[in-house]
């Protein structure tokens, strides 16, 4: 492992093994991610990944291993709590409130205690600034957007939640490519701001040119872990992991 | 020609609009029950068979209430908070360790629940039934009869308790957060909504609508134990017609179906007009069994 | 499946019959009936373990299956003379056929929750009907009439004594259950569990479930049906209240009691409810429910496996 993984993680996975019902889909997990870092995770269809993020979000809870959230242990918390804690999830199919309008799904993550009016505006603003096309639609049902809109929608409800990690899963499958370029404008933006972010991906060198370093995953276990560059240069790992 | 004349002379038009009128508020009130019923499957899954008890109870605390108060609308009111107390009591004890298992088991326990309920109000109230007195008497003529303006007083009642509701989702926090777990229990969650939470608050909305709906049909029959059977089974046949989870289906479907039973009473004794209510199940279940008003079959 | 548990198998199974035939030359008369009585509502139970339990699916129609299979027995003994007793029998398993029939066309479509509700309002249909069509069922009051003889025509007839009834209701729940037993062993039997555990994987492979499901449903109605005719000759009346789906509850809580996917279990979930019902009434009265109903949640619970779970695996082996 050449790449140093951060010494004091915001989020730290250790060895964790998850089931679905009988199916032992997790052989011991492990991996970090920093304040304010982006980190890649690859690995075919099928491997884990998705399941990785839900287990880190607290939507299915892993038989062993632990999950660490700035230094403490979250493991056994509740979605709802580890979202209030700074962890924002956009899912693989968006999955953004369809009879809801996008105004109401944003206020799913806006409508908080303690947030003053004048923050939620000035996050309204910072989000519809990024997603101009939002603003349009603010009054139209999330189930009317198109795929592009959505995982705009999706991303920008979990911006809401002001987070300190964004966990995105596969946000640009299905896309156009200039959406999937406006899709890396945001997560640079969102690291400009200091958001950390874990990035499952198919789209390797997009990831590749987003993340500071790269896990890859295979059949349930992480295999490799390198930092970005190396493996710009160094594309065999990746022709054995991944097959591209 | 004659014969077409002589058929539209025999039709009762009187007795038409009186079971219009009648089943428009039998239709609202079992509006207000199976709303309460519809929502609590849409939102978790969770058939309550104890939802036909909450109005009985509903019922009861509001006999007592007025023996205390002699105040309706006072009795309305304590009765509806009391029982969706007891409503979120009783989700947090048997349905939340529930979570997780075979929804089946939901049926099992709320079938308990209903029993328990059922006996206890048998044992602290007895058998014979009791009676709420109407807030106000007063008649107005409606062809022969003098129909109490009371029980349009019930129709308009539940239609404006449904309406706040509606209006509630609609707009608020707390609405969202409602129509959001109803969509996406799992995307609510990751989005900091306290899901079990807002799941025992809709339990307990569900259990004030069916005490409220108690209450309001008080006077209009003798308060008894064994009320809440009928009742239920009356919501079920309404859920399952309208829809499930759907409220809007379910307010047409209980307007729909109330109709027809009492259009049905002019011919036959009331016992019998309740074959119409299982007709049109059965009906539905053979050609439309995603719910009867749902425009398109999912 | 080893020798050793087919012989431990057996040999319980002996015991427990033995004991159940020695009862009632030792038993009080008032415990006598009562232990008769838990066999026929545990038959009832059992048949609707076989929905429950097997296939996976809640029904509250039986209540039903086993009021027709009442009023079929009594159609057969009161337009019959002599009364006989083995026409009883098929009058009362053509009528709970019927009425399975009926359910299983209807029902067998819908998943879980319908088919329950659904299943719950057709036992209400049949309440309704046989409640207001007076001139045939005897209405509320509903109809009594007299015990046939036990006999077998051209050999002997001899009228039943508390004791005789007692064995005949034993060797017809035993038989049942042997019956049974063989039947959810059998490929039909699995094909039913896979249904259970993982029905759009079955329907993938193949499988036409619904036919299963309905044929399922028939089972289970003839044998509620059954227990049916047992009751109305124990007894010697039916009334609608037999009919109402508090019954098929009962059966149910006798199911979960008891515990699930046993074909045995059932029947000691029905031993232990009315044994609960004796004990709680001495104290409550006819309240007994409230301590029951809450003994009932709380199994569904905590021990949703019932009282015979554990053994649930070494029991269908």
């Amino acid at each position: 492992m050449s790449a140093a993984e951060p010494r004091d993680p915001l989020v730290a996975v250790e060895n964790i093994h998850t089931y679905y019902g009988k199916s032992h889909i997790l052989h011991g997990v492990s991996l970090q991610v920093g304040r304010g870092e982006v980190v890649g995770l690859l690995g075919r269809n099928g491997v884990g990944k998705s399941t990785t993020l839900k287990t880190i979000m607290g939507l299915v809870h892993p038989h062993e291993g632990r999950i660490m959230l700035a230094g403490k242990p979250v493991t056994s918390l509740p979605a709802h709590k580890l979202a209030r804690l700074g962890i924002g999830y956009v899912p693989e199919d968006r999955r953004v409130f369809r009879l809801l309008t996008v105004m109401e799904n944003l206020r799913t993550g806006l409508d908080r205690h303690g947030v003053t009016d004048a923050r939620k505006q000035a996050l309204l603003d910072k989000v519809f600034a990024y997603f101009p096309v939002l603003a349009e639609r603010r009054n139209q049902a999330g189930g009317t957007l198109s795929g592009g809109e959505q995982q705009m929608l999706a991303i920008a409800r979990a911006m809401m939640l002001e987070p300190k990690i964004i966990l995105l899963d596969e946000p640009t499958e299905g896309l156009m490519p200039r959406m999937v370029s406006q899709i890396r404008q945001i997560i640079e933006a969102l690291h400009r701001e200091g958001v950390a972010i874990l990035l499952v991906e198919q789209n390797v060198p997009l990831t590749l040119a987003a993340s500071e370093r790269v896990y890859i995953m295979e059949k349930g276990t992480v295999r490799h872990h390198a930092a970005a560059s190396e493996l710009k240069v160094d594309d065999a790992v990746i022709h054995q992991y991944l097959g591209v | 020609m004659d014969a077409v004349l002589q058929f539209l002379e025999a039709i009762p038009y009187d007795q038409i609009l009186i079971q219009t009128v009648n089943g428009i508020v039998t239709g609202m009130i079992l509006a207000l029950v199976a709303s309460g019923l519809t929502l609590i499957f849409g939102i978790m899954d969770v058939v309550n068979f104890a939802h036909g008890e909450l109005f009985m109870l509903g019922a009861y605390v509001g006999v007592v209430v007025m023996a205390a108060t002699g105040n309706f609308w006072v009795a309305l009111i304590l009765s509806t908070l009391t029982v969706a107390l007891l409503g979120a009591a009783l989700q947090l004890t048997t349905l939340r360790p529930l979570i997780g298992r075979d929804p089946l088991t939901t049926i099992l326990a709320t079938f308990g629940v209903s029993l328990v309920l059922q006996n206890y109000a048998l044992w602290q109230f007895g058998p014979v039934a009791r009676k709420i007195q109407e807030p106000f008497t007063g008649y107005f003529s409606l062809f022969y009869l003098d129909y109490p303006w009371y029980r349009l007083v019930i129709a308009g009642l539940s239609a404006a308790i449904i309406g706040g509701f509606w209006l509630f989702l609609k707009h608020g926090t707390y609405g969202i957060w409602i129509r959001a777990t109803t969509q996406d229990r799992v995307m609510a969650q990751a989005m900091g909504i306290p899901v079990p939470w807002v799941h025992t608050f809709v339990f307990a909305i569900g259990a004030g609508m069916a005490a409220a709906s108690g209450v309001l049909f008080g006077p209009l029959v003798g308060v008894n134990h064994a009320m809440g059977l009928d009742w239920v089974l009356k919501a079920f046949i309404v859920v399952v017609v309208g829809g499930m989870g759907n409220l809007g289906g379910s307010i047409a479907a209980s307007i729909f179906i109330s109709l027809l039973e009492a259009y049905a009473s002019i011919w036959v004794s009331p016992a019998q007009a309740v074959i119409v209510s299982f007709v049109v199940l059965v009906l539905t279940l053979l050609f439309r069994p995603t719910g009867l008003f749902v425009p398109t079959p999912k | 499946m080893t020798n050793r548990h087919t012989a431990t198998y057996w040999i319980g199974f002996s015991v427990i019959l033995a004991l159940l035939v020695v009862a009632p030359l030792v038993l009080p008369e008032f415990w006598r009936r009562f232990l008769t009585e838990i066999l026929i509502w545990g038959l009832l139970a059992m048949s609707s373990d076989i929905l429950i339990g097997y296939a996976g699916m809640i029904s509250f129609g039986h209540s039903a299956f086993f009021g027709l299979g009442m009023y079929g027995a009594a159609a057969a003994l009161l337009m019959v003379r002599p009364p006989n007793l083995w026409l009883a029998i098929v009058y009362g398993l053509i009528g709970a056929g019927g009425v399975a029939l009926f359910v299983a066309y209807f029902s067998t479509r819908l998943r879980d929750i319908y088919f329950a509700i659904t299943t719950l309002i057709f036992s209400q249909i049949f309440y309704v009907i046989i409640f207001t069509w007076t001139e045939v069922t005897g209405g509320e009051n509903g109809l009594t009439f007299s015990r046939p003889a036990l006999a077998i025509p051209g050999l002997f007839s001899v009228p039943f004594t508390s004791a005789t009834l007692h064995w005949f209701v034993l060797a017809v729940v035993a038989a049942s259950y042997l019956l049974l037993r063989r039947i959810t062993q059998s490929p039909f039997g699995m094909v039913l569990q896979s249904i259970r555990e993982n029905e759009p994987r079955t329907r993938a492979i193949g499988y036409p479930v619904e036919r299963y499901k309905m044929v399922a449903v028939m089972l289970s109605g003839l044998f509620a049906g059954l227990a049916g005719v047992l009751y109305a000759i124990q007894n010697r009346f039916a009334a609608p209240d037999f009919v109402y789906f508090l019954v098929s509850g009962e059966a149910v809580i006798f199911n979960v009691m008891g515990g699930m996917g046993t074909l045995v279990g059932p029947i000691a979930g029905a031993g232990f409810f009315l044994l609960l019902r004796e004990l709680f009434s001495r104290f409550f009265t006819e309240y007994y429910l409230i301590p029951v109903g809450v003994i009932f949640i709380a199994m569904v619970i905590f021990m949703p496996q019932g009282l015979l779970g554990f053994a649930r695996r070494w029991l269908n082996q």
